[in-house]
Protein backbone atom coordinates (compact mmCIF):
# COMPACT_ATOMS: atom_id res chain seq x y z
CA UNK A 1 0.00 0.00 0.00
CA UNK A 2 1.32 3.26 -0.81
CA UNK A 3 1.06 5.97 1.90
CA UNK A 4 1.28 9.67 1.34
CA UNK A 5 3.46 10.98 3.49
CA UNK A 6 1.71 13.67 5.99
CA UNK A 7 4.21 16.89 5.60
CA UNK A 8 4.60 19.02 8.53
CA UNK A 9 5.09 22.90 8.02
CA UNK A 10 8.72 23.52 8.13
CA UNK A 11 9.02 20.83 4.96
CA UNK A 12 6.66 22.72 2.91
CA UNK A 13 6.88 25.24 0.58
CA UNK A 14 5.63 28.86 1.93
CA UNK A 15 5.37 32.25 0.83
CA UNK A 16 6.75 35.67 2.51
CA UNK A 17 3.14 35.53 4.37
CA UNK A 18 2.69 32.16 5.30
CA UNK A 19 0.24 30.89 2.54
CA UNK A 20 1.24 27.35 0.92
CA UNK A 21 2.62 27.63 -2.33
CA UNK A 22 0.79 24.17 -3.22
CA UNK A 23 -2.52 23.49 -2.40
CA UNK A 24 -1.46 20.14 -2.75
CA UNK A 25 0.44 19.79 0.32
CA UNK A 26 -2.26 20.21 2.84
CA UNK A 27 -3.56 18.06 4.97
CA UNK A 28 -5.60 18.17 8.63
CA UNK A 29 -2.30 18.09 10.55
CA UNK A 30 -0.68 20.95 8.55
CA UNK A 31 -4.27 23.24 9.26
CA UNK A 32 -3.76 22.17 12.64
CA UNK A 33 0.45 23.11 12.89
CA UNK A 34 -0.96 26.45 11.03
CA UNK A 35 -3.97 27.14 13.59
CA UNK A 36 -2.04 26.86 16.20
CA UNK A 37 0.42 29.47 15.05
CA UNK A 38 -2.67 31.97 14.79
CA UNK A 39 -3.62 30.72 18.09
CA UNK A 40 -6.48 28.90 16.87
CA UNK A 41 -7.67 25.81 17.95
CA UNK A 42 -9.56 23.58 15.10
CA UNK A 43 -12.91 21.71 15.54
CA UNK A 44 -15.14 20.51 13.56
CA UNK A 45 -16.56 23.66 12.92
CA UNK A 46 -13.72 25.16 11.47
CA UNK A 47 -12.81 22.16 9.50
CA UNK A 48 -15.76 22.23 8.12
CA UNK A 49 -15.48 26.19 6.94
CA UNK A 50 -11.88 25.02 5.45
CA UNK A 51 -13.01 22.30 3.20
CA UNK A 52 -15.98 24.37 1.58
CA UNK A 53 -12.57 27.24 0.88
CA UNK A 54 -10.56 24.58 -0.33
CA UNK A 55 -13.79 23.44 -2.82
CA UNK A 56 -14.24 26.85 -3.68
CA UNK A 57 -11.15 27.84 -4.40
CA UNK A 58 -10.54 24.26 -6.62
CA UNK A 59 -13.74 25.56 -8.69
CA UNK A 60 -12.15 28.51 -9.36
CA UNK A 61 -14.56 31.14 -7.09
CA UNK A 62 -13.25 34.10 -6.10
CA UNK A 63 -14.30 34.31 -1.95
CA UNK A 64 -15.26 36.88 0.04
CA UNK A 65 -16.72 37.82 3.65
CA UNK A 66 -20.19 37.98 1.89
CA UNK A 67 -20.06 34.63 -0.04
CA UNK A 68 -18.85 32.56 3.61
CA UNK A 69 -22.22 33.87 4.84
CA UNK A 70 -24.54 32.39 2.28
CA UNK A 71 -22.32 29.53 2.24
CA UNK A 72 -25.18 27.48 4.70
CA UNK A 73 -22.71 26.61 7.14
CA UNK A 74 -21.46 29.28 9.11
CA UNK A 75 -23.24 33.34 8.99
CA UNK A 76 -20.79 35.99 9.26
CA UNK A 77 -20.76 36.61 12.77
CA UNK A 78 -19.48 32.75 13.57
CA UNK A 79 -16.74 32.88 10.88
CA UNK A 80 -15.39 36.03 12.60
CA UNK A 81 -15.49 34.14 15.77
CA UNK A 82 -13.74 31.04 14.25
CA UNK A 83 -10.79 33.19 12.76
CA UNK A 84 -10.61 36.14 15.30
CA UNK A 85 -8.23 39.14 13.81
CA UNK A 86 -9.04 38.86 9.66
CA UNK A 87 -11.40 35.77 9.15
CA UNK A 88 -10.77 35.54 5.07
CA UNK A 89 -6.84 36.24 5.31
CA UNK A 90 -6.51 33.56 8.86
CA UNK A 91 -8.66 30.86 7.40
CA UNK A 92 -7.40 30.96 3.99
CA UNK A 93 -4.15 30.48 4.98
CA UNK A 94 -4.94 27.54 7.36
CA UNK A 95 -7.04 26.04 4.62
CA UNK A 96 -3.70 25.74 2.74
CA UNK A 97 -5.16 27.77 -0.16
CA UNK A 98 -3.60 31.75 -1.64
CA UNK A 99 -4.42 34.93 0.25
CA UNK A 100 -7.71 36.09 -0.48
CA UNK A 101 -7.39 39.47 -3.68
CA UNK A 102 -11.39 40.53 -2.53
CA UNK A 103 -12.10 43.68 -1.26
CA UNK A 104 -16.00 42.66 0.11
CA UNK B 1 18.55 88.84 5.65
CA UNK B 2 20.55 88.57 3.12
CA UNK B 3 22.66 86.55 5.18
CA UNK B 4 19.08 83.67 5.07
CA UNK B 5 18.51 84.32 1.21
CA UNK B 6 22.14 83.68 -0.41
CA UNK B 7 22.15 80.13 1.67
CA UNK B 8 21.48 77.39 -0.42
CA UNK B 9 18.03 75.53 0.72
CA UNK B 10 19.32 71.91 0.71
CA UNK B 11 18.25 71.64 4.04
CA UNK B 12 14.29 70.49 4.18
CA UNK B 13 12.07 70.36 7.35
CA UNK B 14 12.66 66.74 8.94
CA UNK B 15 10.50 64.54 8.29
CA UNK B 16 9.18 62.73 11.49
CA UNK B 17 10.08 59.14 12.13
CA UNK B 18 7.41 56.94 13.41
CA UNK B 19 9.71 55.38 15.81
CA UNK B 20 7.35 52.82 17.33
CA UNK B 21 6.14 52.11 13.90
CA UNK B 22 2.70 52.12 15.52
CA UNK B 23 0.35 49.93 13.83
CA UNK B 24 -2.86 50.96 12.53
CA UNK B 25 -5.86 49.72 14.90
CA UNK B 26 -8.83 51.36 14.64
CA UNK B 27 -10.34 53.54 12.26
CA UNK B 28 -13.19 55.65 12.72
CA UNK B 29 -15.04 56.48 8.97
CA UNK B 30 -17.23 59.55 9.08
CA UNK B 31 -20.03 59.78 6.03
CA UNK B 32 -21.16 63.03 5.62
CA UNK B 33 -22.67 62.15 2.40
CA UNK B 34 -25.41 60.65 0.77
CA UNK B 35 -24.60 59.77 -3.01
CA UNK B 36 -24.27 56.28 -3.46
CA UNK B 37 -20.71 56.29 -4.54
CA UNK B 38 -19.47 57.70 -1.43
CA UNK B 39 -21.97 55.54 0.90
CA UNK B 40 -20.26 52.67 -1.10
CA UNK B 41 -16.33 54.04 -0.28
CA UNK B 42 -17.57 54.40 3.36
CA UNK B 43 -18.78 50.89 3.61
CA UNK B 44 -16.26 49.21 1.40
CA UNK B 45 -13.54 50.55 3.68
CA UNK B 46 -15.11 49.68 7.42
CA UNK B 47 -15.54 46.15 6.37
CA UNK B 48 -12.40 46.12 4.74
CA UNK B 49 -10.99 47.26 8.09
CA UNK B 50 -12.92 44.28 9.71
CA UNK B 51 -11.47 41.51 7.46
CA UNK B 52 -7.76 42.94 7.97
CA UNK B 53 -8.79 42.70 11.61
CA UNK B 54 -8.82 45.82 12.12
CA UNK B 55 -11.84 47.71 14.57
CA UNK B 56 -14.44 49.55 12.66
CA UNK B 57 -16.07 52.47 13.41
CA UNK B 58 -18.98 54.16 11.52
CA UNK B 59 -20.38 58.10 12.00
CA UNK B 60 -22.95 58.86 9.72
CA UNK B 61 -23.75 62.63 9.62
CA UNK B 62 -25.95 64.96 7.30
CA UNK B 63 -26.51 63.73 4.22
CA UNK B 64 -24.73 60.56 5.03
CA UNK B 65 -27.81 59.99 7.26
CA UNK B 66 -29.91 58.91 4.42
CA UNK B 67 -27.61 55.84 3.61
CA UNK B 68 -28.75 54.23 7.45
CA UNK B 69 -32.29 55.38 7.02
CA UNK B 70 -34.92 52.24 6.63
CA UNK B 71 -36.66 54.03 3.78
CA UNK B 72 -33.83 55.38 1.86
CA UNK B 73 -30.78 52.62 2.69
CA UNK B 74 -31.60 50.67 -0.33
CA UNK B 75 -32.46 53.43 -2.55
CA UNK B 76 -29.57 55.64 -2.82
CA UNK B 77 -28.91 57.69 -6.25
CA UNK B 78 -25.79 58.65 -7.47
CA UNK B 79 -25.78 62.42 -8.68
CA UNK B 80 -25.75 62.85 -12.69
CA UNK B 81 -25.27 66.50 -12.68
CA UNK B 82 -22.53 68.53 -10.92
CA UNK B 83 -20.15 65.11 -11.36
CA UNK B 84 -17.95 65.42 -14.38
CA UNK B 85 -16.71 62.28 -14.21
CA UNK B 86 -20.05 61.03 -15.05
CA UNK B 87 -20.43 59.96 -18.75
CA UNK B 88 -17.94 63.08 -19.40
CA UNK B 89 -20.00 63.11 -23.12
CA UNK B 90 -23.38 63.89 -21.44
CA UNK B 91 -24.28 67.51 -21.42
CA UNK B 92 -25.83 68.60 -18.13
CA UNK B 93 -29.21 69.38 -19.45
CA UNK B 94 -29.49 65.83 -20.33
CA UNK B 95 -28.78 64.62 -17.26
CA UNK B 96 -30.84 66.67 -15.44
CA UNK B 97 -33.88 65.02 -17.20
CA UNK B 98 -36.59 63.88 -14.80
CA UNK B 99 -35.64 60.30 -14.48
CA UNK B 100 -32.17 60.54 -15.59
CA UNK B 101 -31.04 60.75 -12.39
CA UNK B 102 -32.95 57.34 -10.98
CA UNK B 103 -32.20 55.20 -14.38
CA UNK B 104 -28.29 55.55 -13.69
CA UNK B 105 -28.07 54.79 -10.35
CA UNK B 106 -30.20 51.84 -11.38
CA UNK B 107 -27.56 50.94 -13.33
CA UNK B 108 -24.94 51.44 -11.61
CA UNK B 109 -26.84 49.35 -9.21
CA UNK B 110 -26.53 46.39 -11.13
CA UNK B 111 -23.12 46.79 -12.07
CA UNK B 112 -22.27 46.25 -8.44
CA UNK B 113 -24.52 43.30 -8.08
CA UNK B 114 -22.35 41.75 -10.82
CA UNK B 115 -19.25 42.45 -8.97
CA UNK B 116 -21.01 40.79 -5.81
CA UNK B 117 -21.20 44.07 -3.70
CA UNK B 118 -24.25 43.92 -1.22
CA UNK B 119 -26.74 46.47 -0.88
CA UNK B 120 -26.30 48.60 1.59
CA UNK B 121 -28.71 47.02 4.44
CA UNK B 122 -26.92 44.22 3.95
CA UNK B 123 -23.28 45.25 3.81
CA UNK B 124 -24.70 47.60 7.60
CA UNK B 125 -25.56 43.76 8.48
CA UNK B 126 -22.41 42.79 7.26
CA UNK B 127 -20.24 44.98 9.06
CA UNK B 128 -22.49 44.69 12.15
CA UNK B 129 -21.71 40.94 12.59
CA UNK B 130 -17.98 41.27 12.01
CA UNK B 131 -17.76 43.89 15.11
CA UNK B 132 -18.08 46.69 13.39
CA UNK B 133 -20.68 49.86 15.20
CA UNK B 134 -22.85 52.39 13.46
CA UNK B 135 -23.55 55.79 14.83
CA UNK B 136 -25.56 58.28 13.45
CA UNK B 137 -24.94 62.45 14.24
CA UNK B 138 -27.32 63.72 16.86
CA UNK B 139 -27.24 66.96 15.28
CA UNK B 140 -28.35 66.13 11.60
CA UNK B 141 -30.71 63.99 12.75
CA UNK B 142 -32.62 66.41 14.90
CA UNK B 143 -32.27 69.01 11.53
CA UNK B 144 -34.04 66.01 9.31
CA UNK B 145 -36.45 64.56 12.06
CA UNK B 146 -34.82 61.56 12.17
CA UNK B 147 -35.55 59.02 15.47
CA UNK B 148 -34.17 55.96 16.78
CA UNK B 149 -37.17 54.29 14.92
CA UNK B 150 -36.30 55.80 11.61
CA UNK B 151 -32.51 54.29 11.16
CA UNK B 152 -31.99 50.86 10.50
CA UNK B 153 -31.62 48.27 13.63
CA UNK B 154 -27.70 47.67 13.40
CA UNK B 155 -27.55 51.98 14.57
CA UNK B 156 -26.01 51.59 17.61
CA UNK B 157 -26.84 54.81 18.68
CA UNK B 158 -27.72 58.34 18.20
CA UNK B 159 -24.30 60.48 19.15
CA UNK B 160 -22.71 63.95 19.81
CA UNK B 161 -19.36 65.10 18.16
CA UNK B 162 -17.77 64.94 21.36
CA UNK B 163 -19.22 61.23 21.64
CA UNK B 164 -17.86 60.63 17.84
CA UNK B 165 -14.16 61.17 19.28
CA UNK B 166 -14.41 59.03 22.32
CA UNK B 167 -14.67 56.46 19.53
CA UNK B 168 -11.87 57.05 18.06
CA UNK B 169 -9.86 57.20 21.15
CA UNK B 170 -6.28 55.30 21.72
CA UNK B 171 -2.94 54.50 19.74
CA UNK B 172 -3.38 53.34 16.11
CA UNK B 173 -6.83 55.51 15.27
CA UNK B 174 -7.15 57.01 11.87
CA UNK B 175 -10.39 59.01 11.18
CA UNK B 176 -11.56 58.96 7.27
CA UNK B 177 -13.75 61.47 6.40
CA UNK B 178 -15.81 60.95 3.25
Amino acid sequence: METIAIKKLAEVEVNAEGYLKNMSDWSSELAKEVASKENIQLTDKHFEVLNWLRTKQAEGVPLSIRKIGNSGLVDIKQFYALFPGGPLKISSKIAGISKPASCI
Amino acid sequence: MQDVLDRPVTQVAEVPVNKDKGKLKKILIICSKGKLEDVYAALVMANGALMEGLEAKMFFTFFGLEAITKKHADHLHTATVGNPAFMPAMPTMVAGLPGFEAFASYMMQKEMDKLDMPHVTEFIQMIEAGGGEIYACKLAAEMFHLKKEDLLDEVKGIITVGDMYALAEGEGTQIIFI
